[in-house]
């Protein structure tokens, strides 16, 4: 952690701004590409995971489910080699589940399997919960850029919010690049690196309005870039604990909690990046300055002259 | 600059922390395997002697009970060993046959002196304990046009009476056209309507020489019927979660038109679902004519009465799947009676065969379909099998006035009757019909290895900071580690207070909490830094380093905390589990990061003399 509070971040801002347009273009370009890969949560269909006593090659049971007439089936081992998880786009019906079972078992024989999981969506279903999760989003920038426009003013707010946006699509380019399967927990962890990354802009956003008000010679760039320095120690704790938890989830904390670690990890990475180079260069570049956040007294004085 | 903080305050933290411990308590217990017996039917006692006979029953068995308790009309059997559990269900199932229901529970251990205090243990959402999960989907057009089609009769009839003569009564979607010759009549009609029939829009209209009334529901009247159909489906719901025996069941309405079931410990889906959405359970059937034959009918016991019985025809004019409604109520003169609403369709079939049929008397037949267990021999191992076994009774047996069509009324009823009859009528119908969309399963190792999991994942995410606080902040990372935990236990108790349900995204959610409670520690240490930095004595430092941080803890939490609630609004399930444990998590992180370990930091350097500080960072 260096104690040095004169790195001048704010020399490589424009570099920076690049780098993040590109990463954003390139983002946008792999959504509209490769496309999410969305999970049965949003899309509906069916997924089975089954523990077989003895190991099944996954392509006999892929056979299996294509011969009963089953469409998009994929099957792939699930963790332990006895364990197999089985896609379908099959949307739900009454009786699908003993139905698809009942198949299995046929085809594995006298070789026992258990039931670990398994999810049936109907189509509609899906549908409902994509715009839900959309809207949620949008609500969540909206109100986010209200509370921020309110607390401190709305350069401010732009910057946050922009900020948001690039870690948001930056985390759903790296599910689109990957072809990682985004369910519901994924929308959750997106809702929740809206909440840490913005945790981040805020604290920097406060160290420069201080700074405004105690630098009083500074330029801006001085201002920012001091504000920066003081918080960067903070900002590189906090994220470096956020990281190892995660990091934690995602080692020890199984299958089902995977992609939402996933999302969050490059959320707090992305998030800690973007609150010093898209929040408070878009600052700079909006020219944000001392009077921005004491309005009242120069407005008053404006206000008496004749 | 001294540092101290009020004795009240010292006090006040302490008994903050003391409560806490207490409420998360209860879940250092686990629970205990057991068998819960009810009777079946509701209102039905569980007499000392069946519990002495389930009692000698496992121990002939071996199988070792800790306690039983009784409450109420169920009893509980804890039993000493898990493993026993599947087996002691079905001997007990088997001895007590069809009149109770055995289901398999995980009862808690709570102290008693921690129940007294209205402490418990979190609940875990399905994910965690396995079971079955159903979304249901309302079908409301069917149901809303069904209710617009009842309409039309009673206009029907209520016209005639009023002798308000029409020219016809036509259906389109979901308005009703009402047709007059002149506009007077149309006015006389409107007159009517207006006192009558306040929850339709009116909107008049003249096509070449017919002069109409469009009748429109209002959106708010939609909003009623809606309610009242997912109320109804609600109750119907529950009552049949009810005969399968689950220990803690949820049926919930679920938006605007869904309904979710979750079933703990279920396996058995297509059992679960075949009682879930079974269909009849009331039939109308005439009563067979003296000297009919008996090919044609068939002979039922009353419900209230079993030596009585009537001889019914064996065609059935309609099913309880076409009852909308059913309210009792009294009459002009005061007598109770029960009024029926059918769906336009039972309504036609009703009136059809109702016309012919004056003077003679209806019954009304309730269908029972009672899960039963059988035996069979399996490779030489009896095991237990449910079938469903249907029993029908009549609940009601009336003639027939005049010809009915889908509004109708049962008279000459005593009170008590009436309202029994009505809620009978009611509990075998749906309101409106009802699909199932989605339907997922966890099975009991799954839920088990998810638990060891989520924990393994919290141990080690709070080892990898606590230490990481440590090497970084010396002292103050100590006291700060020494706040994290607290705040933990302030979740949990938090938890199990409000009995919120903890599901694995949930678990998640207080993992991230783990990281990100130690940030508010973080700032406020970081600004104590700037302020030794700054060459001010170590008091000071402490002083301002809490006070200046607190505003930007205080901006930076709320956002997280907006997107939490809106997470919670939006949510459904596991997400929704999430989000509480998150918003928890940072609530109860600002009380344990500025007030807990200020009170920590000040007991350990206030009120003294201090030369440095503890506190990393400084050369």
């Amino acid at each position: 952690m260096s104690k040095k509070h004169d790195f001048d971040y704010m020399k490589y801002s424009k570099l920076a701004l690049l780098v993040s347009l590109l990463a954003v273009v390139v983002s946008i370009g792999a959504l509209a590409v490769k496309g999410l890969n969305m999970g049965l949560d949003f899309t509906g269909g069916t997924l089975l995971e089954v523990k077989y006593t003895t190991a099944v090659p996954v392509q006999d049971i892929s056979t299996a489910l294509g011969e009963a007439g089953y469409k998009g089936v994929s099957v792939q081992s699930f963790g332990a080699e006895t364990d197999v998880l089985v896609r379908m786009s099959e949307s739900f019906h009454d009786g699908l589940g003993e139905e698809v079972l009942a198949t299995l078992q046929k085809a594995a024989g006298a070789n026992q399997l258990i039931l670990k999981r398994s999810e049936f969506v109907g189509a509609n279903v899906g549908e409902d919960l994509r715009d839900q999760g959309g809207m949620a989003l949008l609500l969540a920038l909206f109100l986010i850029m209200l509370y921020v426009a309110a607390r401190f003013q709305f350069k401010f707010s732009v910057g946050a919010v922009l900020a948001l946006f690039h870690d948001v699509i930056i985390i759903l380019g790296v599910f689109a690049i990957f072809q990682i399967n985004f369910d519901l927990t994924v929308m959750a962890a997106l809702l929740a690196v809206i909440g840490y990354s913005l945790n981040d802009t805020i604290v920097v956003a406060d160290h420069i309005r201080d700074n405004f008000r105690t630098m009083l010679n500074g330029t801006p760039r001085e201002v920012i870039n001091d504000a920066l320095n003081h918080t960067f120690g903070r900002t590189l704790m906090t994220s470096l604990t956020t990281a190892l938890v995660l990091v934690a989830l995602l080692v020890v904390g199984g299958q089902l909690i995977r992609g939402f670690a996933t999302a969050l990890l490059i959320g707090v990475v992305v998030g800690t990046y973007s609150s010093i180079y898209v929040a408070s260069a878009l600052l700079l570049a909006m020219k944000v300055s001392r009077e921005d956040l004491m309005p009242p007294e120069v407005q008053d004085e404006i206000d008496d002259r004749p | 600059m001294l540092n101290k903080y009020p004795l009240w305050k010292n006090l006040l933290i302490l008994a903050v922390l003391v409560l806490a411990a207490i409420y998360a308590a209860p879940n250092l217990y686990p629970p205990d395997s057991a068998i819960q017996i009810t009777p079946a039917r509701s209102g039905a006692e569980l007499s000392a002697d069946v519990i002495g006979n389930v009692r000698t029953l496992l121990d002939e068995n071996g199988i070792k009970t800790k306690s039983d308790e009784q409450k109420g009309a169920t009893v509980l059997f804890r039993l000493q060993d898990g493993e026993q559990q599947l087996r002691a269900k079905d001997v007990v199932q088997r001895q007590l046959g069809d009149n109770y229901i055995v289901a398999l529970n995980l009862a808690p251990t709570t102290p008693a002196w921690l129940l007294s205090m209205g402490a418990g243990p979190m609940t875990l959402g399905l994910d965690l304990s396995g079971g079955v999960h159903f979304l249901m989907e309302v079908d409301m057009d069917e149901y809303l046009s069904s209710r617009v089609g009842n309409y039309r009769e009673e206009l029907r009839n209520r016209l005639r009476e009023e002798n308000i003569k029409y020219r016809r009564i036509q259906i389109e979607e979901k308005q009703i056209r009402l047709s007059f010759v002149d506009a007077a009549v149309r006015d006389e009609a409107n007159r009517f309507l207006t006192r009558e029939y306040a929850e339709f829009v009116r909107k008049d209209e003249q096509k070449g020489d017919s002069f109409d009334v469009v009748l429109s529901v209002s959106e708010q009247k939609i909003k009623e019927f809606e309610d009242y159909a997912i109320k109804q489906n609600l109750t119907t719901l529950r009552n049949r979660v009810n005969e399968l025996g689950v220990a803690e069941p949820l049926v919930q309405r679920q938006g605007r038109n869904r309904i979710v079931v979750e079933l703990p410990g279920v396996q058995d889906t297509a059992e679960a679902k075949k009682i879930l959405g079974k269909a009849a359970n009331l039939e109308f059937r005439l009563e067979a004519e003296p000297g009919a034959s008996r090919f044609t009918t068939e002979e039922y016991k009353f419900r209230s009465d079993e030596f009585r019985t009537a001889r019914l025809e064996k065609t059935i004019i309609t099913t309880g799947d076409s009852v909308t409604n059913a309210m009792s109520a009294f009459d002009e003169n005061g007598f109770p009676q029960v009024n029926i609403d059918l769906d336009s369709k039972g309504g036609a079939v009703m009136t059809q065969v109702t016309r012919k049929a004056i003077k003679r008397r209806m019954a009304v037949l309730f269908v029972e379909r009672k899960p039963k267990t059988v035996y069979e021999m399996v490779e030489g191992v009896e095991t237990p099998k449910t079938v469903q076994v249907v029993d029908k009774s009549i609940i009601s047996l009336a003639t027939i006035q005049s010809t009915l069509g889908s509004s109708f009324r049962i008279t000459g009823l005593e009170s008590a009757e009436a309202s029994e009859l009505a809620l009978l009528l009611r509990s075998g119908a749906l309101a409106a019909p009802m699909y199932f969309v989605e339907e997922r399963t966890v099975g009991p190792s799954l839920g088990k290895e998810n638990i060891q999991m989520g924990l393994n994942s919290v141990v080690l995410g709070l080892a990898l900071v606590l230490v990481l606080m440590v090497w970084q902040y010396r002292l103050f990372g100590l006291v700060a580690n020494v706040a994290l935990l607290f705040n933990l236990v302030l979740v949990v108790s938090l938890m199990s207070l409000i009995g919120a349900t903890l599901t694995l995204p949930g678990i998640a959610g207080i993992v991230l909490t783990v990281g990100m409670a130690v940030d508010a520690n973080v700032l406020i240490f970081a600004r104590i830094r700037d302020e030794l930095a700054k060459e001010r004595t170590p008091q000071q430092a402490i002083a301002e380093g809490f006070d200046r941080a607190f505003i930007t803890i205080f901006d930076a939490n709320i956002t997280t905390l907006i997107v939490a609630v809106i997470l919670f609004a939006v949510g459904t399930g596991p997400v929704k589990g999430f989000a509480v444990t998150l918003s928890f998590g940072i609530i109860t992180s600002m009380f344990t990061a500025i007030m807990l370990s200020r009170a920590i930091i000040n007991l350990i350097y206030g009120g003294r003399r201090v030369e440095k500080l503890s506190i990393g960072g400084q050369e």
